[in-house]
């Protein structure tokens, strides 16, 4: 085990208490949720194995959910976007590609390529995860409020973040 | 065979994805079947501890809300004492002397350690469990009224699905005219819930009081549900749409009771002998 997968290890477990502790508690008008543990699994670096990000997504899902008492939501909905990143990574590639061994960060590739990459993925998260939790579209336009303010909340939180910690390898 | 192989290795990743979806949706479906057996919640050790601390860290900003709160439930029942001493006093005598009739309830102080309202299904976890003999099934209620029901226990802790889960449904009836219906939320506004199956002969009214009608003996009978605050009937439908403003407010749930009930058993087991499993 190098020492970047030790860092990694420590950001998983990062993550993981600030959204259990923290976020989980911070819920904007009773419909605007934070799920910043989505961030963990989009900043892994470009080079990543598709097999380990699907499998770090769903053990990082696994532990929300047990937290959320909503078991196989979360894990669901992080595994899907876990497999459709690096397939959307790959057709947003910028001119000249990606620099090796770094991250999908702003700080690597400018604000308006990082808005194009998590944007789309954060949605799908936000979207399957209210729609599974409201177990179909009886109260559609309710939910839809649901995912679109958080999905504000929680794009604002990780570009934040970034700005804040700023590394030039991740966040 | 080998080109079986080659085409499954080619395509691993849509496979272990395919694969860890399938295991998701099952533990989805798994999990929203009622009153399982489950090790994977919030009342396990490690979570339980966790969510425990910062419920801890959160209490102390709202002592005086749950000091103030304990004090208005304090006054509440010694009002209530005080009606039936003096009813009890001009009877003259106790009504019911069987001890298993008057001793029907226990009641079990817990602390309430996690709490949502924002989700669709909500749940809460308390800080008793098996060693105080909680099991699943049982009624939790608040101090100002229903709470909801014991889902999940282990040693310490215990998950109670709330009245705020789309899941819960509870028998209740308008106190007022005696009809009975269903309190079943509609995962929307934590404050409101709603009363179905209220026929349309009932005429109910905008203020009247909804409580917990004791068919089930899961709760008492009369616990406070909330006040009936929208009527809406539509032509031909057969039952009200009802919004009932709920009495005890989710948001700041800290305290609640725990109902036992002792005479659940004999209840249940007679109505199974006579009408058969439903």
């Amino acid at each position: 085990m190098n020492r970047s997968a030790i860092i990694q290890v420590f950001y998983f477990f990062l993550y993981l208490l600030v959204q259990v502790m923290l976020l989980k508690n911070l819920v904007l008008f009773n419909v605007s949720f934070c799920f910043l543990y989505v961030a963990y699994i989009l900043l892994l670096p470009i080079d990543t194995n598709p097999l380990v990000l699907m499998v770090v997504g769903f053990l990082m899902g696994f532990m929300v959910d047990v937290f959320y008492d909503s078991l196989g939501l979360h894990a669901c909905t992080v595994v899907m976007i876990a497999y459709l990143r690096n397939f959307w990574l790959a057709s947003i590639t910028p001119q000249g590609g990606y620099d090796a061994g770094a991250g999908p960060v702003i700080a690597a590739n400018g604000f308006q390529w990082f808005i194009v990459y998590s944007l789309p993925l954060v949605f799908v998260h936000h979207f399957v995860l209210f729609f599974v939790e409201a177990g179909g579209f009886s109260v559609f336009w309710y939910t839809m409020l649901k995912v679109i303010t958080s999905l504000f909340f929680t794009m604002t939180t990780i570009i934040l973040l970034q700005y804040l910690f700023y590394d030039q390898r991740r966040l | 065979m080998e080109r079986l192989f080659n085409f499954v290795y080619e395509y691993r990743a849509f496979f272990t994805f395919l694969a860890l979806e399938v295991f998701c949706t099952w533990l989805i479906i798994e999990n929203n079947q009622y009153q399982g057996t489950m090790y994977f919640n919030s009342a396990n050790r490690v979570s339980a501890n966790i969510l425990n601390f910062s419920q801890g860290v959160k209490e102390y900003f709202s002592l005086r809300k749950i000091n103030g709160d304990l004090a208005k439930e304090n006054t509440l029942l010694l009002k209530k004492l005080e009606r039936l001493n003096q009813s009890l006093y001009s009877l003259g005598t106790r009504e019911v002397k069987d001890a298993a009739i008057i001793n029907r309830y226990d009641f079990i102080s817990a602390k309430v350690v996690n709490n949502s309202t924002s989700q669709f299904k909500n749940f809460i976890t308390i800080d008793q469990g098996l060693i105080e003999a909680i099991k699943p099934g049982m009624a939790v209620i608040g101090a100002l009224g229903a709470v909801g029901k014991v889902r999940a226990v282990s040693a310490h802790y215990a998950v109670v699905i709330s009245l705020l889960n789309t899941d819960e449904q509870v028998s209740s009836i308008i106190k007022r005219t005696g009809y009975f219906g269903t309190i079943q939320w509609d995962g929307t506004d934590p404050r409101l819930t709603n009363l179905r199956y209220i026929p349309r002969h009932a005429k109910p009214v905008e203020g009247d009081t909804v409580v917990t009608s004791g068919y089930n003996s899961v709760f008492p009978g009369g616990v406070m549900i909330g006040i009936i605050k929208k009527i809406n009937l539509k032509e031909e439908a057969l039952f009200y749409d009802i919004k009932v403003e709920l009495a005890q407010d989710f948001g700041n749930l800290t305290y609640v009771e725990v109902v036992k009930s002792n005479l659940k058993m004999e209840k249940d087991s007679l109505e199974l002998n006579v009408v058969g499993p439903r």
